[in-house]
This record gives structure tokens, sequence and C-alpha cells, in this order.
């Protein structure tokens, strides 16, 4: 049976591992529930390490916790995932139809796990006083399951040579550069100085807010055409206002 | 180069047939742990107090100024105030900030920097309150590892501190300084590869203990090379603290924090340097091991017991020199010569070196074939024929690389004639420098046929 220090540590960390699983489902930000998953990982590696596996558990922390789950974090800030996403549910009925099939995998695994029979726990101390934690798995990793071993790893570099080639874009043709721009200008005719700047007012500047056309009216061309997909553009007349404003205080000034 | 082999075979002492720790806990009970937990706590407390003085006066020096040397002797206890000070001050957490995090992420830190430092061996065994035991808190088969695994999860502190504060300049920082710590913490295991092989295992008393005859700065002076670099760019130190371009993004990752928060960081940060160049001493400069001429002396009198301390230290202290120093002297690198140098350069050059490695000991151990003697020694033909490859490569490319430089050289510096005719293009000309002046042409020479045209258009 276990001693009587890995007793209070399961005890003392299963629970944080559980609460870090739960944490990983229920947390409302993204990066709570990352949080949550890295806690687990770390609480599996100490529990392998308790165990004598010390190699595996130190795996478990180095690539799991310090590279995998980094990179996750890198993704969720960078493309900010939060809690501002659409809740809306596009599957009608699906959480009812999820709860059944979670049950019925729930039945499954239980009945199957129910039938397994325990033999005597061996443990690793026979292993590690012999051969030596590191020596033992690498005995085995590069000995009785070495074929099994370097296909899984030939496999793990086909997919990432595969997710890079699915990623990557290759540029078919040659974009136009400037000096062509111009001359496709000319040759349509339209737009020969290039489309207008948005707005640049007297004190302030705003790339969301068309600039003016010389009779006053805003130019629509003058905008992103992505802000304007976004209808985030704004009307100019905050900006008229304070330019009106300055416009009276300078012919006030001029006739005093 | 075949020098080095012999050096390289007189290291192959793999005593034990396992890689387990060599040192003997057994006479260490529970108490004793906890005593010494505390006592390299407070090692490292003290270091970091000195070292932040330390960094401060050898800068001044360098600069030309004094440094601070106000507070107490010498200005010893100017970090101390500083400390105080920080400590004082009022917490401010900004208002877009996830306050659960943001505390958080400092705390990462700086527990994470001090548990890497449970498996370093300060000393050999020592006589503690009647029991002997070896000056180090624990050791594991795979220790070194354990560090490697203790600093990814420290990064965490970064990223989390960066992301936690709201505001776009500090998750800019996090980002930056957390792609940089990951990249460099590749070449810095793989560095370590070499050393593996040398002392077969990963348990530091192990490692110190395989370097009684020499120092694995010798046999892996390559990995020694890359280590040093990585751990510049693992501590976010100059030449490579490009998280806290003042320029670019304000503080970085901790632009937000401040008063005991902040404090945390700085601490974490001096004592992730004490972590990696405790590391590099134990990994390439045999740890608490007395140098070789002192090591000698009245049978070893000096290599045994508490004065591994003082060895342990001053090898320490020279790497601590040596951060400070490099950032005294360099500019900051730009970030992305910065990448290209981690993964264009360094991981590639460090796998083939390791490779390289593996072929010497594996030459070393008697599978690649026989070997021949040389000078009352044995060595391996595999390995005699490599170094005799590298080295005729060595020569080829130093030989074109200098041939590619003279051209260069040329190109960029034409030939010019010792003496000059200033007036030969027509209006006086300055000499270049070493160029004589030869007496002046007094007529006007000739234009060539067309060239006043050229000038006129060209105005």
């Amino acid at each position: 049976m276990t001693g009587g220090g890995e007793q209070v540590l399961f005890w003392v960390l299963g629970p944080l591992a559980v609460a870090g699983a739960l944490g990983l489902v229920f947390a409302k930000k993204a990066v709570h529930a990352a949080l949550g998953m890295a806690l687990t990982m770390i609480i599996l590696g100490v529990f392998y390490i308790a165990q004598d596996a010390e190699f595996l558990g130190v795996i478990q922390i180095f690539v799991y916790t310090g590279a995998v789950m980094m990179l996750f974090l890198f993704v969720i800030m960078l493309i900010g995932v939060d809690s501002s996403d659409s809740l809306v549910e596009t599957l009608t009925g699906q959480r009812w139809v999820t709860a059944l099939l979670c049950l019925g995998l729930g039945g499954i695994l239980a009945s199957a796990i129910g039938q397994v029979t325990w033999g005597e726990a061996v443990g690793l101390d026979a292993v590690n006083a012999e051969t030596g934690n590191v020596s033992g798995v690498a005995q085995l990793i590069f000995g009785r399951y070495v074929w099994v071993f370097e296909l899984t790893s030939a496999l793990l570099i086909t997919a990432a040579l595969g997710a890079m080639v699915l990623a990557h874009r290759e540029r078919l043709g040659k974009g136009p550069n400037q000096r062509e721009w111009s001359r496709r200008r000319f040759r349509e005719g339209e737009n020969l100085a290039g489309l207008p700047a948005p707005g640049v007012y007297a004190r302030h500047n705003a790339v969301d807010t068309p600039a003016l056309l010389p009779d006053g009216t805003p130019s629509p061309l003058s905008l992103s055409r992505v802000l304007t997909a976004r209808e985030q553009v704004l009307s100019p007349d905050v900006y008229l206002e304070a330019e009106a404003a300055i416009e009276r205080e300078m012919t006030e000034e001029s006739e005093r | 180069m075949s020098a080095l082999l012999a050096l390289t075979e007189t290291a192959s002492v793999v005593a034990a047939s396992t890689d387990n720790p060599r040192a003997d806990f057994r006479d260490t009970p529970l108490w004793l742990s906890a005593v010494k937990a505390l006592l390299v706590f407070v090692y490292l407390l003290i270091s970091t107090l000195l070292v932040i003085w330390f960094e401060r006066r050898v800068i001044g020096r360098m600069q030309q100024r004094p440094g601070p040397n106000r507070n107490g002797p010498f200005g010893l206890l100017q970090t101390l105030a500083d400390g105080m000070k920080s400590m004082l001050k009022e917490d401010v957490r900004p208002k877009a900030a996830d306050a659960f995090v943001f505390t958080l992420a400092p705390l990462i830190t700086a527990t994470m920097c001090f548990v890497a430092f449970s498996i370093i061996p300060l000393a050999g065994d020592v006589w503690m309150f009647g029991h002997r035991t070896p000056f180090q808190l624990t050791d594991t088969p795979v220790a070194v590892l354990l560090v490697l695994a203790i600093a990814g999860v420290g990064i965490y502190g970064v990223v989390l501190a960066g992301w936690s504060s709201g505001s776009t300049y500090p998750l800019m920082g996090g980002l930056r300084s957390s792609a940089q710590m990951i990249s460099y913490e590749i070449a810095m295991g793989l560095s370590l590869v070499a050393v593996f092989l040398y002392a077969g295992s990963m348990s530091t008393s192990q490692i110190v203990g395989a370097q009684r005859d020499l120092w694995f700065i010798i046999p892996a002076f390559f990995s020694f090379f890359v280590y040093v670099i990585t751990m510049v760019g693992e501590t976010n130190r100059l030449p490579f603290d490009l998280a806290e371009g003042e320029g670019e993004l304000t503080g970085g990752f901790h632009t937000e924090y401040g008063s005991m928060r902040f404090a945390m960081f700085f601490l974490g940060e001096y004592i992730n340097m004490f972590t990696v160049a405790a590391l590099a001493t134990t990994m390439f400069l045999g740890g608490w091991q007395a140098p070789p001429g002192i090591a000698a002396v009245n049978d070893g009198m000096f290599n045994e017991g508490w004065w591994g301390l003082l060895w342990f230290t001053v090898k320490l202290w020279m790497f601590m020199f040596v951060f400070v120093w490099l950032r005294g002297s360099l500019p900051r690198v730009r970030y992305d010569q910065f990448m290209r140098f981690g993964w264009k350069f360094l991981i590639p050059a460090t796998l083939t070196w390791v490779v390289l490695v593996a072929v010497f000991r594996a030459g070393q151990n008697g599978w690649l074939g026989g070997g021949v003697d040389v000078a009352g020694r044995r060595f391996p033909v595999v390995s005699l024929f490599l170094v005799g490859a590298i080295a005729v490569l060595a020569l080829v490319g130093g030989w074109l690389w200098d041939r590619r430089a003279e051209a260069k050289e040329a190109a960029a510096h034409p030939a010019v004639p010792d003496d000059v005719d200033p007036y030969a293009g027509g209006h006086p000309v300055p000499p270049l420098p070493g160029q004589r002046l030869r007496e002046p042409s007094l007529t006007a020479p000739a234009l060539p046929a067309g060239s006043d045209t050229k000038e006129a258009t060209r105005g």
C-alpha cells in the first residue's frame, strides 16, 4: 500500500486536480480555463513523481505544461477568445443529446472498468534500483518498443509537416506594385490621385470617420472596406462642430 | 584537436552502473532537509541583495562613476533600502486588470525561481548537527530536467503578467519574452545533452562526481559556449532584454506592476540568474570541487566538506560578473536578429554537436570498431577519422571564408593611386588619406567630348 506521506500528498493534490479540471469546463474566461488545465497537468506530473516515475513526471510538466499549454495560451491571448463571444446555440436541443451521449459513455466506461481485475501492484522500486529510472525507460523505448516509438514519432512529424503545408499559403503570382497600380488607375481614368485619405480635421484625425469633399459632403471612398463591412464607421458631425467653433473663435478674434 | 580527444578519453569515468544520484541521503532526517531548505533560501536572498549592489557598483565603475555608496559601508545596504521602499509603496492595480491572475503571476515567478535551486549541490558531504549529509536539498535521476521544467512553469508568470494587466504594451512584452525564453530553452536543453552523454546521468551529484578528473568545459566546450549564450537569453538580460526595450515597449510585461508585486518580479529575475549560473557551474565547471591546482593540495584537503561552498560561490560569482560585464558593454540586439540567431544557428549547430559527441562516446565505449594506439593511449578509429574530417572541413571553410572576405574588402575599398593630380578632372579635388599631391598641371586638360551637356542636364 501507499505510504503515509504519499497518502497526504494524494488527498491534498487530488481535489486540487479535480478543481482544475472542473475549472477547465466551467471557467468563463478562456485564459482561466487554460490555467485550470495547466494546474491539473502539473499535479498529474507530481503524482507520477510520487509513484517513482520521475522521468515521466518531469517530462509531463516540461512538455505539456511548459510547451503545449503555453502554445494554447499564446493562441488564446493573441486571438482574444473571451466571454464576449456569441453564446447563441445554433443547434437546437444539442444539450439534451450531449447529456444523453455523456451518460451513455459514462455507462460504458463504468461497466468496462468495473470488470477489470487488478493484480498486485509491482511498483518501480526494483527497476529504479537495478537499472535506474531514465535508463529503464530508455531500454524499453529503444529496445522492446523501438518500432512503436519510431512509428509514433514519424506520425507526429507527418502531422506537423501536414499542418505547416495546410497553413502555408504559397503566393501564385506576383502582386501588382506601386507603378502598376498607378498605370491601372490612369488607364481606367478614375481616382487618378489615389483614394482620399480618411478624416483629418482641425483637432482630430480619425481612421473610422470619412473625409469631407470640397462641398462638405462625406466621402465614403476614404474609408477602409473592412471598417465599412464591420459597421464601425462614425459620422463626422462631432468634428465639424469643433471646427465650426474654432472658426467662430477666429472670426471673433479678428473682429476685436 | 587530437589532444582534446585525449582529454575526452580521460573524462569518461562513469563510475556507477545506473544513472541514480550519487548523493547519499540516508543519514538525512526530515528536519535536516527543512534546515537545508532554509539555508538555501537564505543563501539566495543574501546573494540577491548583494548582486544588485554589485551590479550597480561594477556598472558604475565601468561608466566612470561611483555607483550607490551612501547606505551602509560601500553602499551595501542600498538594496535593502530599495526593498523596504517598494514594500511600503501603494499597491496599484489597473482597472482593466484581471484581479486574480494579476496577483498570481508575480507569485508564480517568485516561487518557481527558488524551486530549481533545490537540486544544485552547493557542497559535497558536510557534517551538519551530527549528521553527515550532502549539501543539496535533494537529487533525482532527472534533476537537470527538473530545472528546465521549473523554468518552463516560471514562464507562466511572465505570460500571465502580460495578459492580466489588461493593456497593450505588457501583453506584447509578455508574449515576446515568453517566446524568447521558450526558444532559448530548446537550445539550452540541447546543449546540456552533451554533458549528460559524458556523465552518463542527469543527476547533479553524478555530474559533479564525473568531473573529478576533468571539468566538462573542456570536452563539451561547444555546449558551454551555447549554454552561456542561452542563459543570457533565458534570463532576459542585456543584450537580450528585448522584453523590456524601453524605447518600444516601456517596461515590457511588468509595466503595470508596482510596489511589492514588482519587487517579486525583480527578485525572480535575479534568482533566475543565480539558477542558470549555478547550473553552468555544476554542469561545466566541476560544481563545488576545488580548481585543479588547489584540489591536489595535501591529499585533497580543500576539496571536501564546507570548502565546497567557497569554490561553488566563487564560480557562481564569476558568472554574475559576466552578466554585469555584458550589461555594461553591449547594446540591445534586434528581436528578429535574436530569434534568427537562436533558431537558425544555435539549435542546428547544437544538434550537430550532440550527434558528434554521441559518436565520440560510442567510439570510446568500443561500439564502433577497434582503435589505434597513439603515444601509449588507445583511440577509436571513428573518432580519429571524424576529428580529421572536421579539421579538414574547418581548414577548407576558413580558406573559403578568408577569400570571400578579401574579395569583399577589395570591392569595398578599390585601390587608389599613390599620388593624385588635383586638377585632373578640371576642378580642384583634395587627396584621399595616404595620397600625395602631384605637382598640379597648370594647363587645364581638355574636357571629354559631350561631358558639359551631361553636367548641364544634371543641374
